[in-house]
C-alpha cells in the first residue's frame, strides 16, 4: 500500500524497471498507431502516449525525470506522423514537467485527483500543440472547446483505469 | 549565481530542452521542401521500433480470420457464390459496351495523337498502422523500398484512390491520405468537366476546391482524377459529389465521399510503374475506308474471299446468326484477325481482364464464339436466326480451333434483356488507318 503525501515533504517517489520505462511508452505509441486501423475515431478522442507520460511524470514525481519522458514519447509520437518533429514533443514536455510538478505537491493517487488532472492535463496539451502548429509550423488548426472537453473527459476516464493497472509497475525507491 | 540556478535548475532545464525543440522546429519549417527527408532517418527508428509489433499483430489477426473465414464460417456460401456468379454476369455485358466505348476513346485520340498513361505495374501492400493523429492522416504499409516503392507514387484500392507515397522506409512506406489538410489531387467532374484541386480538410473531409460559384454541379456526380498533379493517371475514381455550397472567393466548396473507405483501409495497390505512350489501338493492319462501309452496312452483303468458308451448321469458319430481331446480316470479317489486339487494348484501358467477345451488334450484346480464323469473310447467308428467350439476337460466329486468340478462348453467348438491338454487325470496330485513304 503505498503511502502518500500532500505536505511536499515525505512523498512517496517511484521508479520503474527498464523494460517497463521502454515498453509502456512504446506499447502507447504502438497502440495509437494500431487502434486507429479498427476504430478510426479512437485517435480523434484518445492519446494514449499522452496518458502514459502523465503517468510516469505523476509517479516519478521528479520534473526533470517528468520532462524529459515526455520530450521522448513526444518526439516518438512526432516520428510517426508527416508534421514536422516536435510539436507533440512541446506539448508533452510542458506537461511531464507540470504533471511532475503537480505531483510533489498534491496527492494524486486517488482515483478523483487523478481524473481532474488528467483533464486539465489534456486540454493543456491541446492548447500548447494548438499554438505551436498555429504560430511556429502555420498549420491549419481548428480549436473546439466541445471537442477538446469531450475528448479530455473521455481521455480522463481511460487514464483513471490505465493508471490501476501501471500501478502494478511501480517500485519504491 | 549556483544557488540561482540551482534553485531554477527545472526551469532552465526545461526551458532549455523546449528551446532544442523550437530550434529544430524551425529548421524544420524553414527547409520546407525537403523537411521529410531531412528528418527520414529519425522516423525510421520510430517506425522502426513499431513495424514488427504491427505486422505480427496483422499476421496473427489475419491468420485468425482465415481460419475463421475458411473453416468456421461457410454458412451461406452458396448463396453468395450465386448471387456473384449473377453480378460476373451482369458485368460481362456491360463490360461489351465498355469495351466498345473504350476502343471508340482509342480511336479518336489516336487520331489526336493524345498521349495516355497506363497503370502498368502495381503493388499490393497491406495497411498496418497509422499515425495515431488526427492531425497526421497517414498510413504505414507493408511493402518499402526493397518492393520498389518510391516518393509520389500514388496508391488506390479497387475502389478508388487513397493517397501518395510519403516518406519510403526500408520494408515500410508512409502514405498521405487524400483526406489530409497537405494533400492535393488534380480532379475533374465525370459529366461537366469542371476541374479543381482535392484537398483534405482539419476534420478530414475531402473538399474540391478551385471550381468556379457560377458552375453547376450536382450533387451525386462522379469525381475523377484529373492526371493533372503528374502522381494519378488520369479517370481513376475519386469518390462522388456529396455536398455543394458557396465557398470563398467565388469558389464553390464541394464535398466529396471518397470511393475508397479511407477510415477502413485494409489492403492498397501502390502504382509503381506508369507508362506514357501515345494514344493507339495497336491495329496491326491497316483497313480502307471502303472495308469499313462494307462491314457497317448490312445491306451490302460482303462476298467471301475464302471458298471454304461455309454457311453455318457446316463446322469450321463458319458464321451462324441466331435471333429474332435479324436486324444484320451479322459477319465474322476479315479484320477479324486485327480483333484480339484491339479487344486487348480495349480491356487494358478499362483495367480488366477477360476473354475478348468479337463480332456482334453491341447493344445486344450477343456473344460470338469466335472470329473467322483464316482471315477470310464467312458471311452466314440464308442462315435462318433463331430466336431467342428475351427476343434478343444471338449470333455465334465459330472458328477453326487454335488458329485464333479469340476463338481459343470462345467466351459463351449471352444477350442484354432489354436491351436494343442495332446494325452494327461488329462491335469491335476495325482499326482506323492513321492515313486513310
Amino acid at each position: 500500500m503505498p503511502i502518500t503525501y500532500t505536505s511536499g515533504e515525505q512523498v512517496e517517489v517511484y521508479r520503474f524497471s527498464i523494460p517497463v520505462t521502454i515498453g509502456v511508452p512504446l506499447l502507447a505509441l504502438f497502440l495509437q498507431a494500431f487502434i486507429p486501423l479498427r476504430f478510426p475515431r479512437f485517435a480523434v478522442y484518445f492519446d494514449l502516449p499522452l496518458l502514459v507520460t502523465i503517468f510516469f511524470a505523476m509517479a516519478r514525481r521528479s520534473p526533470i525525470a517528468g520532462l524529459f519522458t515526455g520530450a521522448f514519447i513526444g518526439l516518438a509520437q512526432d516520428m510517426l506522423g508527416h508534421n514536422p518533429i516536435g510539436i507533440y514533443g512541446i506539448a508533452k514536455t510542458v506537461v511531464g514537467y507540470g504533471a511532475s510538478s503537480l505531483g510533489v505537491k498534491l496527492d494524486v493517487e486517488n482515483a478523483g485527483a487523478r481524473f481532474l488532472v488528467t483533464l486539465g492535463f489534456y486540454l493543456v496539451h491541446s492548447a500548447v500543440y494548438f499554438t505551436v502548429a498555429r504560430a511556429l509550423v502555420n498549420m491549419t488548426q481548428g480549436w473546439s472547446w466541445l471537442h477538446g472537453i469531450l475528448a479530455g473527459l473521455a481521455n480522463a476516464a481511460l487514464g483513471v483505469i490505465l493508471y490501476f493497472f501501471l500501478d502494478k509497475f511501480k517500485q519504491r525507491t | 549565481m549556483e544557488s540561482v540556478l540551482g534553485r531554477y535548475r527545472n526551469l532552465i532545464i526545461l526551458v532549455g530542452v523546449l528551446f532544442l525543440q523550437v530550434l529544430g522546429l524551425a529548421m524544420q519549417v524553414k527547409k520546407t521542401t525537403n523537411a521529410l527527408q531531412d528528418t527520414r532517418l529519425i522516423r525510421i527508428w520510430a517506425v522502426g521500433a513499431i513495424t514488427p509489433f504491427e505486422r505480427s499483430l496483422i499476421w496473427i489477426e489475419n491468420g485468425s480470420a482465415s481460419l475463421w473465414h475458411n473453416y468456421f464460417y461457410l454458412r451461406g456460401v452458396r448463396a453468395e457464390n450465386r448471387e456473384l456468379k449473377q453480378q460476373i454476369e451482369d458485368m460481362r455485358l456491360q463490360q461489351v459496351r465498355l469495351q466498345e466505348d473504350a476502343a471508340q476513346a482509342h480511336r479518336l485520340q489516336n487520331l489526336l495523337a493524345f498521349k495516355e498513361q497506363y497503370v502498368s505495374k502495381t503493388v499490393a501492400a497491406q495497411v498496418i498502422g497509422t499515425s495515431g493523429s488526427d492531425m497526421s492522416r497517414t498510413v504505414l504499409i507493408d511493402k518499402g523500398e526493397k518492393a520498389g516503392i518510391e516518393p509520389d507514387m500514388a496508391v488506390m484500392t479497387a475502389n478508388g484512390i487513397v493517397g501518395k507515397v510519403l516518406l519510403v522506409y526500408p520494408s515500410a512506406a508512409e502514405v498521405l491520405l487524400i483526406n489530409d489538410q497537405s494533400s492535393g489531387v488534380g480532379a475533374i467532374l465525370d459529366k461537366s468537366r469542371l476541374q479543381g484541386v482535392l484537398k483534405g480538410t482539419v476534420n478530414g473531409q475531402v473538399v474540391l476546391e478551385r471550381v468556379m460559384s457560377d458552375e453547376t454541379v450536382n450533387v451525386g456526380e462522379t469525381v475523377l482524377t484529373s492526371g493533372g498533379d503528374q502522381i494519378f493517371p488520369k479517370g481513376l475514381p475519386v469518390g462522388t459529389v456529396a455536398k455543394v455550397e458557396r465557398g470563398k472567393d467565388l469558389f464553390l466548396r464541394i464535398e466529396i465521399r471518397p470511393a475508397a473507405s479511407l477510415s477502413k483501409l485494409e489492403e492498397v495497390l501502390v502504382l509503381v510503374q506508369k507508362q506514357d505512350r501515345p494514344a493507339t489501338t495497336e491495329a496491326t493492319t491497316h483497313v480502307r475506308a471502303a472495308d469499313i462501309l462494307a462491314q457497317r452496312l448490312p445491306s451490302v452483303p460482303e462476298k467471301p474471299a475464302d471458298a471454304t468458308a461455309t454457311p453455318a451448321k457446316s463446322g469450321e469458319g463458319s458464321a451462324k446468326p441466331t435471333g429474332a430481331t435479324g436486324t444484320a446480316a451479322p459477319k465474322a470479317t476479315t479484320n477479324a484477325a486485327s480483333h484480339p489486339v484491339k479487344t486487348q487494348s480495349a480491356t487494358a484501358s478499362v483495367g480488366q481482364d477477360v476473354p475478348p467477345k468479337a463480332a456482334t451488334g453491341t447493344s445486344t450484346a450477343a456473344k460470338p464464339k469466335a472470329a473467322n480464323t483464316n482471315g477470310t469473310a464467312a458471311t452466314p447467308e440464308g442462315v435462318v436466326p433463331k430466336p431467342v428467350n428475351n427476343g434478343t439476337s444471338v449470333m455465334k460466329a465459330e472458328g477453326a480451333p487454335g488458329k485464333s486468340a479469340i476463338s481459343a478462348q470462345k467466351p459463351k453467348a449471352a444477350s442484354a434483356p432489354g436491351s436494343t438491338p442495332t446494325t452494327q454487325a461488329n462491335p469491335q470496330p476495325p482499326a482506323v488507318d492513321n492515313n486513310p485513304h
